[in-house]
């Protein structure tokens, strides 16, 4: 039964930064950002993500896995072990939050999928969507929620300080931060269900609901994507995952698929980029993603802000030396960055797309 | 004369080619080592005399409207498809479903012809299509027929098999099939009468045969030896009892 | 002439108070049910078919049309039609023939189902001020834009899209000929599509030359009996359709009696006049999937590749039948539910073959979907669209457009009384008659068929607006944002829909 789902509905906040020059910054600064802006949450789920935080191990997919039961854990490594070499295995640190009575069994995985296992035409980063596509609709109970290299999602139920308490974002340094702070309507209790929602090295967090999500969905599942999550953001991530990794769009052309212009603006463009224009319309018109949202996607080599048509959703961003800040309100931002070189908030649909200088 | 070698073409290359040729205004065009390329002459306009060696593919001459083409051995199903007007002039034998729909123009055939030859042509008076076969002709010669000619001659006299197929000119409403020789009123269907022929059909055929001869140096008076039987529908609505109002 | 013993369906009665023997009614009625005898009009009104022509033209309203109260013995399971039919069939030997589509109690989906609407958690929008997208393209897409960097580095298209239809809404025509309905209303039809930005269907009489003017608007249709297909009119429209099968009669051919083939129509078709124009069965040039390809791209290669649209009936199998035709090249899959409306077909054919456009649509657009060819060709829904509610929800199921036909016909004073068949049509609509069709003005009836079609637009965004979408793509295929009401679960598997309450 592929229709049977109770569909995930939150409303939330967001905030993120970046530094072009690949500064490695502490988690600290996330965590006020966000904390700043509780009351767009319910204490009902926050996360974060982090890139640059794994140098040591920074060419080896790091799978963040949470088990439900310990006893899941051998199934899903027998699994691996069949299909990866497992460089490094252990528990995600954590501290005791008195508010977090309950938590999943959280262990982290550097791993390298084994040559002989990847055959024809796949690619090595299909073989591990692949993976997490299995171990997440067929191992129940198991649940990869990272699986970048280099970068890592930490979430779960909770609120923002009591979610970094617990996973001691403090202690981490990257140099691509986002997070989020949720207000979800449904019964919550899952740790899965909170942002960022990650698949290789795109993170999500996002803020709005998407009225198209039927649609996306079943876009997506065209193309082989597996939706568990019931969540929009999953749909984001799965769309930009096909959009750029696999059908090779750059992000401004992605960003003009998920918020896409309108007719009315496209037919006043000259011919060529029209052209362009309408043809990404016709042929991705069940990809826009039409309702209410700003997103924040990270990848390995930048920050992407970006928010619906018709702006539905709020999003701020700030400039100050060689930091990019994004957020659900300026506030959040002035918390960190208390005097930006500039503020603005982008127009509906308009990109702010931030790339890292290139390793030197 | 142009020349294309279609060898190992594919049709899509081959049709555009052809086109060019026309469009570029030549007159005479060969095709050499054409095997099975379908849709060969497709819509083409024009005037252009195509000649075509090798068995050309389905749907050739479909929707065609003006040239002419000849080919120099046997062709497959489909040919003249809802053709308007040019001719087709077929060396060899044909296969099924030969003028479906077709409009005007004329399709000649040196020799056998399968299953459904000549269904559903229509005419006006101005614009009738014909349809000569030298050889034998399988079932429903003629079905549906609402305008043209159809001619069958069974010209070779060693041939065995009967000369056209069961449910001759089943559903005929409209022009004229002249069969050279005898017709079993059995095979016909109900639609169909069985005429002797006149002087005005004698018109039509020496116009149509006169032709026809020419095409494959024939002799009129030969092929005009044998006497003509003229079938043609018997009610202009043979469904008209068939429902109830 | 033995009297039918099937009663008449209906009673024409005139209030001889108020009839001023203005003999409008005499002029009007096309079914012959009034005559004048000599002081006062008569009335036969086993002739009547309660098209209710009479009671508009009548200027002093004195015209009344009843059901007849005198029916058979009202029976649960020997319904009148059962009863009438085999009086009819005693009478004659012939096959009850009918007109429109079926008319029968089996269940209608579409009214199981509800719409979405936002609260709260995703807000609705305003579509009266702020923008509200309806434009659709029918037509092939690529399952992957290649894209190429210009030299000011951004993103440009690499290569040609395949050729796409704009519409300004997911709306068409159903394909009607000129034969079944009369010039007058096809060329209603086109007016309506020229101004309203959608596209008119020829149906398979040939395009007459007073279309041409609304070339832009046309699909042409190539069906079995191939009438008026020559280079010219392949070339005419914007797309041409084959035609394998129609939803009120699948796997049965066309049958346009004799009545309807005047001079005009006889001309445009290439046939002789009053002859039965017959459209066999099947396409004597398809008998397999592999004939079909053969086909479009026959007409491609004519056409300079201009898209082919292909229409069949839904069938039970209707789902591998696409995915075949899609395969084969179409452009375009015009699928023709249950409901779908006829001119002519043995009320026998068109009461108990195929299945509803509902199932049909969910399944062809779950299987196109599970085989990764959605994108390969668009799906039009026809067959029973009543208003815009059910377009909007064939949208969700995953239409990109629907076609209406019996909708546009009510428009231009269709009462759907089902007698297409007898070229008789008071309204001048489907008749051939020329002084029944020169009621039709056809300026005047494009106003209303124009007006409909706004009307339908308003509505269409009135929806998305409570949806919470601007975009029509966004409700294309969003069964999500369907719920079903009083269906089983079998049935809600198949459209893909949660029932209400989930």
């Amino acid at each position: 039964m592929n229709h049977n789902y109770q569909k995930d509905i939150s409303g939330c906040g967001l905030t993120g930064l970046i530094s072009k020059k690949r500064r490695r910054l502490s988690g600290d600064q996330i965590v006020k950002s966000l904390c700043l802006m509780n009351d767009r949450g319910n204490g009902l789920g926050a996360g974060y993500a982090a890139y640059g935080i794994y140098p040591e191990f920074k060419d080896f997919y790091a799978f963040h896995i949470m088990f439900d039961e310990p006893s899941i854990r051998w199934s899903v490594e027998e699994y691996l072990k069949a299909n990866y070499h497992i460089e490094k295995v252990e528990e995600i640190p954590t501290f005791p939050v008195k508010a977090i009575q309950i938590s999943p069994l959280l262990v982290r995985y550097f791993v390298r999928p084994l040559k002989e296992r990847i055959v024809g035409e796949m690619q090595e980063e299909d073989f591990v969507v692949n993976s997490v596509m299995k171990v997440n609709s067929e191992i129940d109970g198991a649940y990869i929620f990272s699986s970048g290299k280099n970068m890592g999602a930490f979430k779960g139920v909770g609120n923002p300080a009591d979610i970094a308490e617990f996973f001691r974002i403090e202690e981490y340094e990257g140099y691509i931060w986002t997070a989020h702070t949720r207000f979800p309507t449904n019964t919550p209790g899952w740790w899965g269900g909170a942002h960022p929602f990650t698949l290789l090295d795109w993170s999500i967090v996002h803020n709005g609901e998407i009225s198209s999500y039927g649609i996306n969905k079943r876009y997506l599942e065209m193309y082989g994507y597996k939706l568990t999550l019931l969540t929009d953001t999953e749909v984001a991530a799965y769309m930009l995952d096909l959009l750029i990794r696999r059908q090779g769009l750059d992000i401004p052309s992605a960003c003009l698929v998920l918020a896409a212009p309108f007719w009315k603006n496209i037919d006043a463009k000259p011919p060529e980029e029209r052209e362009f224009l309408t043809a990404l319309r016709q042929t991705y018109g069940s990809a826009l993603l039409n309702g209410p949202f700003s997103i924040l996607f990270g990848h390995s080599n930048g920050l992407v802000g970006i928010n619906d048509r018709i702006k539905l959703r709020p999003l701020v961003v700030a400039v100050k030396d060689d930091i990019t800040y994004m957020a659900s309100e300026e506030s959040a931002i002035r918390a960190i960055c208390p005097a930006p070189e500039k503020v603005w908030a982008p127009r509906a649909g308009e990109p702010t797309i931030v790339e890292l200088d290139k390793e030197v | 004369m142009f020349e294309i070698n279609a060898t190992g073409a594919y049709y899509r290359d081959l049709n555009s080619q052809v086109r060019e040729a026309v469009e570029k205004g030549e007159k005479e065009i060969t095709l050499k080592g054409v095997n099975g390329q379908y849709y060969i002459g497709d819509g083409l306009r024009g005037n252009a005399q195509i000649t075509i060696e090798g068995v050309p593919g389905n749907d050739l001459a479909a929707f065609m409207d003006g040239p002419t083409i000849r080919v120099k051995s046997n062709a497959q199903d489909n040919l003249c498809n809802t053709m308007n007007g040019g001719k087709v002039i077929i060396e060899g034998n044909a296969g099924d479903v030969l003028g479906y729909g077709m409009r005007g123009g004329k399709l000649h055939v040196r020799g056998d012809v399968g299953y459904r030859v000549g269904i559903h042509m229509k005419g006006l008076k101005k614009q009738a299509p014909t349809i000569v076969v030298g050889g034998t002709a399988g079932d429903f010669f003629g079905e549906y027929m609402a305008g043209g000619v159809l001619i069958l001659l069974g010209l070779d006299e060693k041939e065995t098999r009967p000369i056209v197929g069961d449910y001759l000119g089943t559903g005929m409403h409209g022009g004229a099939i002249y069969v050279r020789g005898e017709v079993d009123k059995n095979l016909c269907g109900a639609e169909v009468g069985v005429l002797e022929t006149d002087e005005d059909d004698a018109k039509v055929l020496k116009e149509a045969l006169a032709d026809y001869c020419k095409d494959f140096g024939l002799k009129l008076e030969d092929i005009m030896k044998k006497p003509f039987k003229k079938l043609v529908p018997v009610s202009s609505r043979p469904y008209g009892n068939l429902y109830a109002y | 002439m033995f009297k039918s013993l099937a009663p008449p369906e209906y009673i024409a009665d005139i209030d001889r108070e108020k009839c001023i023997r203005c003999k409008r009614c005499i002029q009007n009625c096309g079914w012959s049910v009034y005559s004048w005898g000599g002081d006062k009009v008569l009335i036969n009104t086993s002739k009547c078919v309660k098209c209710l022509r009479c009671y508009h033209y009548c200027p002093e309203e004195a015209i009344t049309i009843v059901d007849n109260p005198t029916r058979f013995k009202s029976n649960a399971y020997w319904s009148f039609n059962n009863i009438r039919n085999l009086k009819r069939q005693a009478e004659t030997g012939g096959m009850p023939l009918t007109g429109m589509g079926s008319d029968q109690k089996y269940p209608i989906l579409f009214d199981s189902l509800l719409i979405d609407a936002c609260q709260v958690t995703n807000p609705s929008i305003d579509p009266l001020r702020e923008p509200m997208e309806l434009r659709t393209y029918l037509g092939k897409k690529p399952s992957a834009l290649s894209i190429e960097k210009g030299k000011d580095g951004k993103a440009r298209l690499n290569g040609k899209m395949p050729p796409q239809i704009a519409l300004k809404l997911p709306l068409v025509f159903g394909p009607m000929s000129y034969g079944s309905i009369s010039l007058n209303a096809q060329k209603v039809l086109a007016r309506t599509a020229k101004e309203c930005g959608i596209l008119m269907n020829t149906g398979e009489g040939g395009l007459h030359e007073d279309l041409l003017p609304y070339r832009s608007n046309i699909v042409v249709q190539v069906a079995s009996g191939r009438f008026g297909v020559n280079p010219d009119y392949l070339n005419a429209g914007v797309a041409v359709e084959i035609k394998i099968g129609q939803g009120a009669k699948p796997g049965i051919g066309g049958h346009l009696p004799g009545e309807k083939i005047p001079l005009d129509v006889a001309r445009t078709r290439m046939i002789p006049v009053g002859t039965d124009a017959i459209s066999p069965a099947p396409q004597h040039d398809i008998y397999s999937i592999e004939d079909l390809r053969q086909l479009i791209y026959a007409i491609k290669e004519a056409t300079n590749y201009k898209p082919v649209s292909v229409k069949i009936a839904a069938v039970h199998n209707v789902a591998a039948i696409a995915s075949g035709v899609v395969r084969a090249g179409a452009d375009i899959v015009y699928i023709d539910g249950f409901r779908g409306g006829t001119g002519a077909a043995p009320s026998i054919i068109r009461d108990h073959l195929g299945i509803p456009i509902e199932h049909a649509l969910a399944a062809v657009d779950d299987r196109l979907r599970q085989e990764g060819i959605r994108n390969e060709a668009s799906i039009i829904a026809a067959g029973g669209i009543r208003s815009s509610a059910d377009a909007a929800k064939a949208i969700a199921l995953g239409a990109d457009a629907v076609a209406i036909a019996t909708a546009a016909l009510i428009t231009m004073g269709c009462t759907t009384c089902g007698k297409c068949y007898t070229g008789n049509c008071s309204w001048g609509i489907t008749t051939q008659r020329p002084e029944l069709t020169a009621r039709l003005d056809p300026e005047v009836y494009a106003e209303r068929l124009i007006n409909l079609v706004h009307a339908w637009e308003h509505e269409l965004k009135e929806i998305l607006g409570a949806l919470g979408i601007n975009a029509i793509e966004s409700l294309r295929g969003n069964r999500e944002r369907l719920r079903g009401v009083g269906l089983d679960a079998q049935t809600l598997d198949i459209l893909g829909v949660k029932p209400a309450g989930r």
